[in-house]
Formats: C-alpha cells, structure tokens, sequence
C-alpha cells in the first residue's frame, strides 16, 4: 500500500477506525482537538458512532459503556482531560472493559500550556487511578508508530480485557509525516461473551462490575488482575536499542524526545564517542531487562524527558545501582535540543567529577 | 389451584440487602414487572448506580452494568449507542443522579438519549448513613445537617422533574410516589409509559419515584410513608411534566 501524509492528531482515527473501531466519545481540547474533529467526519462514513460528550468524565463513562456493549471504542484527550478520565479509567481496568485512551501530553500541572510534555509519565505507567492496577502503554515517536500502534492497542485491549493507553505528545499530534497502514498480524482473540447484549432470555445476566464487598473476592479478583498485568510484563515489552555492548554512554529516551536524542548521539558518535542508546516504545510494561545489556565501559546513563525527571525512576531499577544515573530535562513545554544533550553526552564521557 | 400472584422473574432470586420499610424493593418489582409485560426483558441492559441500589446488578434479571457515581446516564449512552434496538435504562439515587451526576444527567436528556431511567428520590444518603443530599428537605435533621438544613447554607432542594421538564430531549417526565397502593400503581403506570416512551424512539424519559427511608430518617416504616406524604409531597409535587404525546 503506498504512504499518505497524515497529521499524528487524524493518523490516531484513521489507524483506529481501520482496526475496526466503531465508538469515539470525546471532548475537544488542545493539542488533540483534531482526534474528535477528523472522527465526527471519518467514524459516521464507517458506520460508526461520534459522540462529542458534556465532560472528559462522561465520555470516557460512555467508553464503559459502550466497552462493556462489547464494542471496540476509544476516547482521546490532552493531559488535563486525561486527569479528569481516571475515574472512567480505573472502572474499566477493574470491570476488565477493553477500551483505548489516547493522549497527546501537554505541559503540567494544572492547566499548564499546550506545548508538548512528557510530565504524564508516572499517571500513564502507574495506573493514574485509585486501587491496584495497570494498563498497557504505548509510546509512540512518529505518525507511523502512532497508525502502528493504534491499531495493536485495539487488538491488545480485547486480548487482556484491559484498557490501553497511548502516550504520545503534542509534538506528534500535530507533526505531518508519511504513513502506511499495514495489516496488523492476525490474533486469537477471546469471544466476548462477558458483554451486555440482552440476555434474550437464554442466558444468565451478564454484569459488568467492579464492585466486590467482601474483602476476600476482592482481594481474589486483584490477584486475578496481576496475574494478567504480569503476562503483559513478559509479552508486551517493547523498545528500541542500539550499541549498548560498548557504550561509553547510553542514552534513554521515548517517543518525541528520543527523536532529538538520536541527533546527539550521531554528532556525539561522529566526535568519536561510543554511545548507546534505549528508547522504550511501550511505557508499561518498562523494558528493564535490555539494562542488562548495557557493558562494564559505560560511564553513566543520561536520561532525557520533557518533565522533571520520570522515566528516570524506571530506569534506575534497570540500571540495579550499576552505573550512574544522569538526567535532562524540559518542563512546562520546553523540547530539548540536540546541542543540549550532546553536552550532557560529552560530559558524561569525559568523566563527570 | 391458579396462581393469583407470583415474584416476576423479571427479578433474579437474590435476596434484596434494603433495609425494612425501604421502598427500593417495591420500585425494582414494578421495573422488573414493566420489562416482562413489555416483552423486552431480554432486550434489557440496565446500569446501577453508586449508593443503596448499588447492588441492583444482583436484582434485575437481565444484563447490568456498575457505573461509577453519577455517571450511569453517560454508561447508558454508551450502551444505547452500540445497541439502539436493546432497551437501556438507569436505577439511580439522589445522592447519585441529583449531586455528583447532575452533568450527565442533564445532558443525557438534552441528547434526547433513548434511555429510561428511575429515579429514587428519598431526601437523604442511605448508603453512607444518612447525610444531606440535594433533595433533602430545608429543616431535616440528617448526620451533615444536625441542625436541620439551612436555606441560607445550602439552598433549597433540587426539583429533579421540573428542571428535566424544560428540556426538548427529555419526552416523558414524571414524578410518583410508592407511600400508598393507590400511588404504587400510579408509579408503575408511569414506568411502563417511560420504557414504552423509549421503545417508540422518542427520546430521554424519567420517572422520579419519591420514596421512604425509615432507617436513616429514624422512623417506623408507616411513620416514613407519613412522613413522606406530609412533607416531600408538598415540596415535590406529583403528576407529568412531559408526555411524548400531545394532551396526554
């Protein structure tokens, strides 16, 4: 199939309505306005349904709904609204509703700006809700990783009954690039026969719930529910890496960061020093095991993010106190540059005292 | 031997958890009896809400979804929007539908979502042990108005009906009361109607049910529905706001 020029924001509807979504409820906000926008026109066309609701809190509670219908739905947002769908997100997660949430981070807390921002980082990987649980994370770092996966996120979704995040940026959501929209592998997926369709009077009821009284059937459904977190930790990871056998200095980064990140270490790899680099593509589960990898001559990690310092929590349980652990930051919407990181680099390889 | 009267099977076998004297029980019989003599209990899905009738999903004998406070309208939506042809209603408190939900509630019906939903307006929380809610009555004592509430503090109660009343989408709005058998049937008239008011593609219906809560007002279950009858009733007049049909 040849590539088309696509907008991350449109590329998010597009890439969902060919995995087969019929369902988007959503509330417009900067920067992924464009998500509702291109849905109200491309999801009615597909014989969909696009409903633009009162609140980020009733649309993602519509996504319950339409979840637990049965039907493969979506909701996106920017960090603010995404703060305001943890409710929705966490009844989801512990009613086992398959479902997709996209957001394109934009700068924090509070109302913050609408420059992109990598601050949502702990709320995406560590559940962002109340009670005990996880959802599976994308981090995309281009229009094609967004088509890309989107569409597994529908596929993921319905295979744990979980809800799916994508953490991508504003950065992406707004950028242009070229796309393909590739057939995703064929999966196995469970019939959802869990789903509220009407009993038709030739079943039990079915019913969708995250509610367990007794302590003791909570505490056996939580366990439930770990048992499936930790089949996503051995089957879901995903990242890219290079060079880490004998990296003076390996860089981690993801999504619209680990872009910039990959400028400075090829200038840094051209003034002769040997840097690697990590860059998760799914936030959660964590890639901690490629740490492993990283040899005996690397003088320290430089981990760069556009927050105050997140990811770096995870990759310092990788690193297991191996190695020093040095960071860079934007906030509030600033984006790095590569000369920025390259000194980091050059500091780190020249031995930081 | 005929069966003169019989438990609807639009009613699981699961025991009611309510309280004696509480109203719920007959409220969720004439849901469940409505279903059934519409011929739509399997086409039911239904969404309970946070509060007394949390446990609803145990009750009802069709498929049931567990909403999170208040947002049971934006779940029915949901539901209603992946399922036009299935017959999708709510069971919400005061506390849920009057408070935390009044955004979904209002706007649901402002859709004209094709979505039935009872409303239990009983004055008070029950479920967290009896404090204020938006409905309750100014002067009545309850666990976060000791002093009984103040107009000047928290405003009058909340009209449910009237207010839904003013808006297009919602095409069958009514208030009923279960105090009496005579009201009772009233009630069930108007759930019926409510459901059939769906099922003809008409848009948003509400029936709000008035109701007794004997334990957390401290009274005897008869002393309640006198209660009811002597103070909600007056505050909460009953009849139709809206009917789908012209002069109805």
């Amino acid at each position: 199939m040849s590539k088309v020029l696509m907008k991350g924001n449109e590329a998010v509807g597009a890439a969902a309505i060919k995995a087969g979504c019929k369902y988007f409820f959503g509330y417009p906000i900067t920067p992924s306005s464009e998500i509702p926008e291109y849905m109200s026109k491309a999801l009615p066309e597909a014989g969909g349904v696009f409903l633009q609701a009162e609140s980020e809190v009733a649309a993602i509670n519509m996504v319950y709904g339409a979840g637990g219908a049965g039907a493969r739905c979506m909701t996106a947002s920017s960090s603010p609204g995404i703060s305001l769908k943890q409710e929705g997100i966490t009844y989801a997660a512990g009613a086992e509703i398959p479902c997709v949430i996209v957001n394109m981070m934009r700068g924090g807390p509070g109302l913050g700006s609408i420059q992109p921002s990598q601050a949502d980082y702990f709320q995406s990987t560590r559940g962002g809700g109340n009670g005990d649980y996880r959802t599976l994370c994308y981090a995309p770092a281009s229009v094609q990783e967004i088509v890309d996966y989107v569409m597994l996120a529908f596929d993921k979704a319905d295979y744990y009954r979980n809800p799916v995040l994508i953490a991508a940026d504003g950065m992406i959501g707004q950028v242009m690039e070229a796309v393909e929209f590739k057939e995703p592998a064929p999966i196995d997926l469970p019939a959802k026969d869990w789903a509220t369709t009407g009993t038709g009077e030739k079943r039990k009821p079915n019913v969708v719930n995250s509610l367990y009284l007794q302590a003791d059937a909570l505490q056996v459904h939580n366990k439930n529910l770990e048992k499936k977190y930790k089949l996503m930790e051995e089957n879901e990871v995903l990242y890219e890496a290079f060079g880490l056998e004998d990296a003076e200095v390996v860089v981690v980064a993801y999504g619209t960061t680990s872009r910039i990140v990959k400028s400075a270490v090829k200038k840094a790899q051209e003034k002769g020093i040997k840097v690697g680099m990590i860059r998760p593509i799914t936030i959660w589960p964590f890639p901690y095991e490629i740490f492993k990898k990283i040899g005996n001559n690397a003088k320290g990690i430089l981990t760069v993010e556009m927050s105050a310092g997140q990811m770096i929590d995870d990759v310092k349980i990788g690193t297991e106190g191996r190695i020093p652990v040095y960071f860079n930051g934007t906030q509030g919407g600033v984006v790095p540059t590569p000369q920025n990181i390259l000194e980091d680099i050059e500091k780190i390889a020249g031995g930081i005292r | 031997m005929t069966i003169v009267y019989e438990k609807s099977r639009g009613l699981t076998d699961v025991p009611f958890h309510y309280c004696p004297g509480c109203t719920h029980g007959v409220i969720h019989k004439l849901v469940a009896e409505s279903l059934v003599e519409l011929g739509v209990l399997g086409d039911a899905i239904g969404v309970a809400p946070v509060g007394c009738s949390v446990l609803a999903y145990n009750y009802f004998n069709c498929d049931m979804q567990e909403a999170a406070h208040g947002r049971a309208p934006a779940v029915a939506t949901g539901i209603k929007r992946v399922h036009p042809d299935k017959v999708v209603f709510s069971y919400q408190g005061d506390g849920d539908l009057a408070s935390i939900g009044t955004a979904e509630i209002v706007h649901a019906a402002h859709r004209g979502e094709k979505i039935t939903t009872i409303f239990v307006n009983n004055a008070i929380y029950g479920m967290t042990g009896g404090q204020m809610a938006p409905t309750t009555l100014v002067g009545q004592k309850t666990t976060t108005s000791p002093f009984g509430r103040d107009e000047a503090l928290s405003g009058k109660p909340i009209r449910i009906a009237e207010m839904l009343a003013t808006i297009d989408g919602a095409k069958f709005v009514e208030r009923v009361s279960v105090d009496t058998p005579a009201n009772i049937r009233k009630a069930k008239k108007a759930i019926k109607r409510a459901f059939e008011c769906q099922l003809k593609g008409e848009g948003f219906a509400i029936v709000e049910v008035l109701s007794s809560c004997p334990t957390n007002w401290g009274l005897t279950p008869p002393k309640a529905l006198d209660w009811l009858r002597d103070n909600m009733i007056p505050y909460y007049p009953l009849g139709n706001f809206r009917d789908f049909e012209e002069g109805k």
